[in-house]
């Protein structure tokens, strides 16, 4: 981003022409079905008032004239909220919501709202109204070459892979160059695991330092908004510009944040890494598991320390996540009734039965299995068995981490994902629940502890596809976390993504961000 | 403790069937459960004696700019849907911020009826679905509410004709901070509900008085004293015709020395007449129907004020599960007092329960304690003085304005002025007659420039509201009181003179 803004004051390329360059990419890669919303005219009309600043010499900021991307579940004054359900499907917000609000306040570009599992519920980007979103990487030279010889001679359709989830769209866009930051937003990891998966940096900050004003609630003590940038200096770049107490949002804390610069760290001998034994769960390919063992013999090659820990109730926190996510999910879907906005079913033979042919015509099977899910859960003869023991386990897993970082232990180093991305014919023939449960254990206990975590894109798999590993921070830590995973960055020097699509469109500006993960 | 009608000496009366009712909706006359006193007789058909309990939940309206969770205001009778935030709407994304003056309103109360300030409370989600609760649930605060454990005292006259007062007590199980719902209009020519979202996410403290009454006399007593604390307070206006204050009683009754009885609850009494009605038809019904070999359901009734009687409640299909779960949008209410107050904090932020106890007004019962002791009345009529709005004010105006005693005016404040004001059911302020004039007139008794009969001939000629002062009424009616022995005689002797045929 600061080579971008750089050409941009120096005048080398102008907002509207990094707008339009963005727009007919997202046109060109339209297969991807990484947009719901393409707000042309409205991110033009901003690029050109982008570009009356820069003319007199008065940028916002770094995020002046930058297009970026925001999931489908924020609102967007203006602009259709979907949460990609029937239910909101033509939705139009009367407010931003308040991290849109800062990155408008910046002079940043809003190019459209990216597609989602609905109501963020998945971890393929799959189960959405408009249907799944693909990972660019699918249509990637790399992949391409590490494809099996017949199904190369297949056309692209059947062999892509999904992009993870549940804020695919926004992985998909930044990894596919569309934009140059999205925001996502990570209950159980849906930034980081499709961050992962589509070769991005995905960052979840720690609950509370980024306002949750406007973001359609999924789990409210869990969600964050979630920040994916193609380095981890954007990451934090855009972390500046959103972090900080809001008023309409009683559980941002009332600290005063002070936006941060990355130092080029060269000495990691300082710092302890530790390696939780439990993240090499059941499951996780043999591939990954190399990948973050070298990862840590680099840091104690490098001089730092690294040691073994033990987070001992990772394993239950699965089943923790699904008493309490989908309690919440129940409480929170309780006000679509269609009455005050969304959709609203024709029946009208009583307010009961308008009320349920409208949730079952919004809400997609996803969601109305964990409304009944945690409809059961709150029952009253079930609340202390279900709820409140998972309430306990919840303070067991985030005790395992304050004991850890307690111990001199500095930052986590955990794999982000099972495994490189699978094919969507092969991921949907698991449903939903299995799949999220699966896929969400090597991220989900640092949501229950509301702690800040971060994707770095590592390498690419055999099959050519991007593999991510994880970093874990202390609660508001996020310079030192960010501080260390650039360093990470700079060593594994993660390739740049080869896209037909987008080397059309490269003109040059590209060239500035891959050497950015060079330099 | 004193408790209910058991305490102070004085005997729960116990309800008697009244033999013959078939008809439920006849007028009930309630028998004041305090009377009299002795042993309980038992019923003319030969069966055990009933006792009544009744307890109540008051939702008072908090006075306030805005509401409980958004900045909209707070106002009686706007346009429909012209209050409304999108938080209040539940648009999706939106969030809950805590007024603080409401929780201002809430400790204020809590300290006014004795209660423990929970430094701790938390918000709870109550979950149901209705056309206006438009979030699908309620924040309220059901495990841990602001304020636990307190007393409210009130006084109910014992009988008329004995003008002897006697203290009761309902204890106060807790008080908590909630939302108020919209409001639903059901239009049932076209099969449609209307909803006005105004009113919704409006500030409520819910006060749970257990069931320390015994009847409709009781409930409304403590109900109006609880009125007047709030209006002291100003935490509540507290204006029933308004809907800022409105009782849901729990009724039962057993027999003495066996456990409650299944309750019932009357939900949604917004008049004090309608409370005492309301209460007592139910008594008397549960009481009928246990005798005819029925049994109560633990349902919801509503009041039917045209029938004056209870009805079950249109959607009484057993009992809701609420699914109470913690507002996760909402941290828990940390209230502190001048011990805990930390020493670097913005007071803006915070809420200091000693701070806000020092600053209370004088309480209804402090302010009839002072009535009784600076003027010397009766008790009894400083409760009077206190229940009628604005009627303190004109007392101790023309208290200052004529040199009658206070003990003598109180009589005619009292008797004269408030029984013609309750007769043409007109308030205080609205009096034609004002305390200017009273004043006036009182003094002319006092100067014994007209009698007592001629005083109240003039007040009389006064509500007319003519304008005339009484000496112009006194003059024109020629009322004036003849002092003169000389012409007193000579009057004698025309009225001798002019019978002396008879």
């Amino acid at each position: 981003l600061f080579q971008v803004s750089a050409a941009l004051r120096a005048g080398r390329v102008t907002a509207t022409e990094l707008c339009q360059r963005c727009l007919s990419l997202i046109k060109s890669t339209g297969f991807l079905n990484a947009y719901i919303s393409v707000a042309e005219q409205a991110a033009l009309r901003q690029a050109e008032e982008s570009e009356k600043r820069y003319s007199r010499g008065q940028p916002l900021g770094v995020l002046d004239g930058i297009p970026v991307a925001v999931k489908d579940n924020f609102n967007t004054a203006g602009i259709e909220t979907t949460c990609a359900s029937n239910m909101l499907k033509g939705y139009i917000s009367p407010y931003n919501a308040t991290v849109v609000q800062k990155l408008l306040d910046q002079g940043a570009v809003l190019l459209g709202k990216t597609n989602l599992d609905e109501f963020a519920m998945g971890s393929g980007s799959t189960d959405g109204v408009f249907g799944p979103v693909r990972n660019p990487w699918s249509y990637s030279r790399q992949y391409k070459e590490k494809s099996a010889p017949e199904s190369r001679s297949e056309d692209r359709e059947s062999n892509w892979v999904i992009t993870g989830g549940s804020s695919g769209g926004s992985a998909a866009a930044v990894s596919s160059f569309t934009c140059f930051a999205a925001l996502g937003s990570d209950t159980g990891g849906s930034t980081r695991n499709p961050a992962a998966h589509c070769g991005v940096v995905g960052l979840k900050p720690t609950y509370g330092l980024i306002s949750r004003h406007g973001l359609i609630p999924l789990v409210n003590s869990m969600d964050v908004p979630g920040i994916l940038t193609r380095c981890v200096d954007d990451a934090a770049v855009v972390l500046g510009s959103l972090a900080g107490h809001d008023p309409k949002d009683s559980t941002t804390i009332q600290d005063n944040f002070k936006p941060f610069e990355l130092p080029n760290l060269t000495d990691v001998s300082k710092f302890t890494i530790g390696v939780p034994k439990e993240y090499h769960a059941p499951g996780l390919s043999s591939e990954i598991l190399a990948l973050w063992s070298k990862a840590a013999d680099l840091f104690k090659n490098a001089g730092a320390k690294v040691v073994e820990v033990s987070l001992p109730h990772t394993r239950y926190s699965i089943v923790c996540y699904h008493v309490l996510c989908t309690a919440e999910v129940a409480s929170n879907m309780a006000r679509f009734d269609g009455l005050e906005y969304g959709h609203r079913s024709d029946m009208n033979e009583s307010t009961e039965s308008m009320y349920a042919a409208t949730r079952r015509e919004g809400f997609n099977d996803v969601v109305r299995g964990r409304i009944l899910s945690g409809n059961y859960f709150l029952l009253k003869q079930n609340y202390e068995n279900y709820f409140v023991k998972a309430q306990k386990v919840r303070r067991l897993i985030v005790n395992d981490f304050v004991k850890v970082f307690g111990s001199g232990v500095d930052i986590l180093l955990t794999p982000t994902t099972l495994s490189d991305a699978v094919p969507y014919m092969e991921f949907i023939k698991a449903d939903n629940r299995t799949r999220s449960a699966q896929d969400d254990i090597l991220t989900q206990a640092v949501n229950m502890a509301g702690l800040p975590a971060i994707n770095v894109p590592t390498a690419l798999s055999e099959r050519g596809l991007p593999v991510g590993l994880q970093f874990i921070g202390r609660s508001f830590q996020e310079k030192q976390l960010l501080t260390v995973a650039k360093w990470f960055e700079k060593q594994v020097q993660f390739p740049m993504i080869e896209l037909e699509e987008v080397k059309k469109h490269d003109q040059g500006i590209f060239q500035h961000q891959k050497s950015a993960a060079s330099s | 403790a004193a408790r209910g009608c058991g305490g102070v000496g004085v005997w729960r009366r116990a309800w008697q069937r009244r033999p013959g009712l078939a008809v439920p909706c006849r007028g009930q006359q309630a028998a004041a459960c305090n009377a009299r006193g002795g042993a309980v007789p038992a019923g003319k058909s030969g069966l055990a004696p009933w006792v009544p309990v009744v307890g109540l939940e008051i939702h008072a309206q908090i006075s306030s700019n805005s509401k409980l969770f958004s900045g909209s205001q707070v106002q009686f009778a706007a346009p429909p849907n012209s209050l409304v935030s999108f938080f209040d709407a539940s648009l999706p994304g939106t969030l809950p911020v805590l007024n603080r003056r409401c929780v201002e309103a809430a400790v204020m109360t809590g300290l006014a009826l004795n209660c423990s300030i929970n430094k701790k409370s938390l918000f709870d989600r109550k979950h149901y679905f209705y056309a206006d609760l438009p979030a699908g649930y309620q924040i309220t605060q059901q495990r841990v509410p602001i304020a636990v454990n307190g007393s409210l005292s009130y006084s109910l006259r014992i009988d008329d004709k004995m003008r002897q007062m006697v203290t009761k007590t309902v204890r106060i199980k807790q008080i908590q901070l909630e939302q108020d719902s919209g409001k639903s209009l059901h239009d049932d020519k076209r099969s449609q509900t209307l909803v006005d979202l105004n009113r919704a996410g409006v500030g409520l403290m819910e006060v749970v008085m257990e069931p320390d009454m015994c009847c409709g006399e009781e409930a409304t007593a403590a109900v109006r004293e609880l009125q007047l604390i709030l209006q002291t307070l100003g935490s509540s206006q507290a204006v029933m015709a308004e809907g800022q204050l409105r009782v849901d009683a729990n009724v039962s009754v057993h027999h003495p020395g066996e456990p409650y009885g299944v309750r019932t609850e009357v939900k949604n009494i917004n008049s004090l007449r309608f409370l005492a009605k309301a209460v007592d038809y139910e008594i008397q019904r549960q009481i009928e129907e246990l005798e005819s070999g029925g049994t109560i359901l633990n349902e919801t009734r509503a009041f039917d004020s045209r029938l004056g009687c209870t009805i079950p409640m249109r959607d009484k299909e057993g009992k809701q599960d609420y699914r109470f779960m913690p507002e996760p949008n909402l941290p828990p209410l940390i209230l502190y007092d001048a011990k805990s107050l930390p020493s670097n904090v913005n007071h803006q932020q915070v809420v200091n329960i000693d701070w806000i106890h020092q600053r209370l007004p004088d309480l209804p019962s402090v302010k009839r304690a002072k009535l009784v002791e600076q003027y010397g009345i009766l008790p009894e009529h400083s409760l009077t003085l206190l229940n009628e709005d604005g009627l303190t004010e004109f007392f101790e105006n023309v208290i200052k304005q004529t040199q009658m005693k206070p003990k003598k005016v109180i009589g005619w404040i009292i008797k004269d002025l408030l029984s013609y004001l309750k007769q043409h059911s007109i308030a205080v302020k609205e009096s034609p007659v004002s305390s200017f004039l009273l004043a006036d007139l009182l003094n002319l008794l006092e100067n014994r420039e007209i009698s007592p009969t001629a005083a109240k001939q003039v007040l009389a000629e006064l509500w007319k509201g003519e304008g005339k002062t009484p000496l112009e009424i006194v003059k024109e009616k020629k009322l004036e009181l003849v002092n003169d022995q000389k012409e007193l005689e000579e009057i004698c002797q025309t009225v001798i003179d002019g019978h002396e045929n008879e």
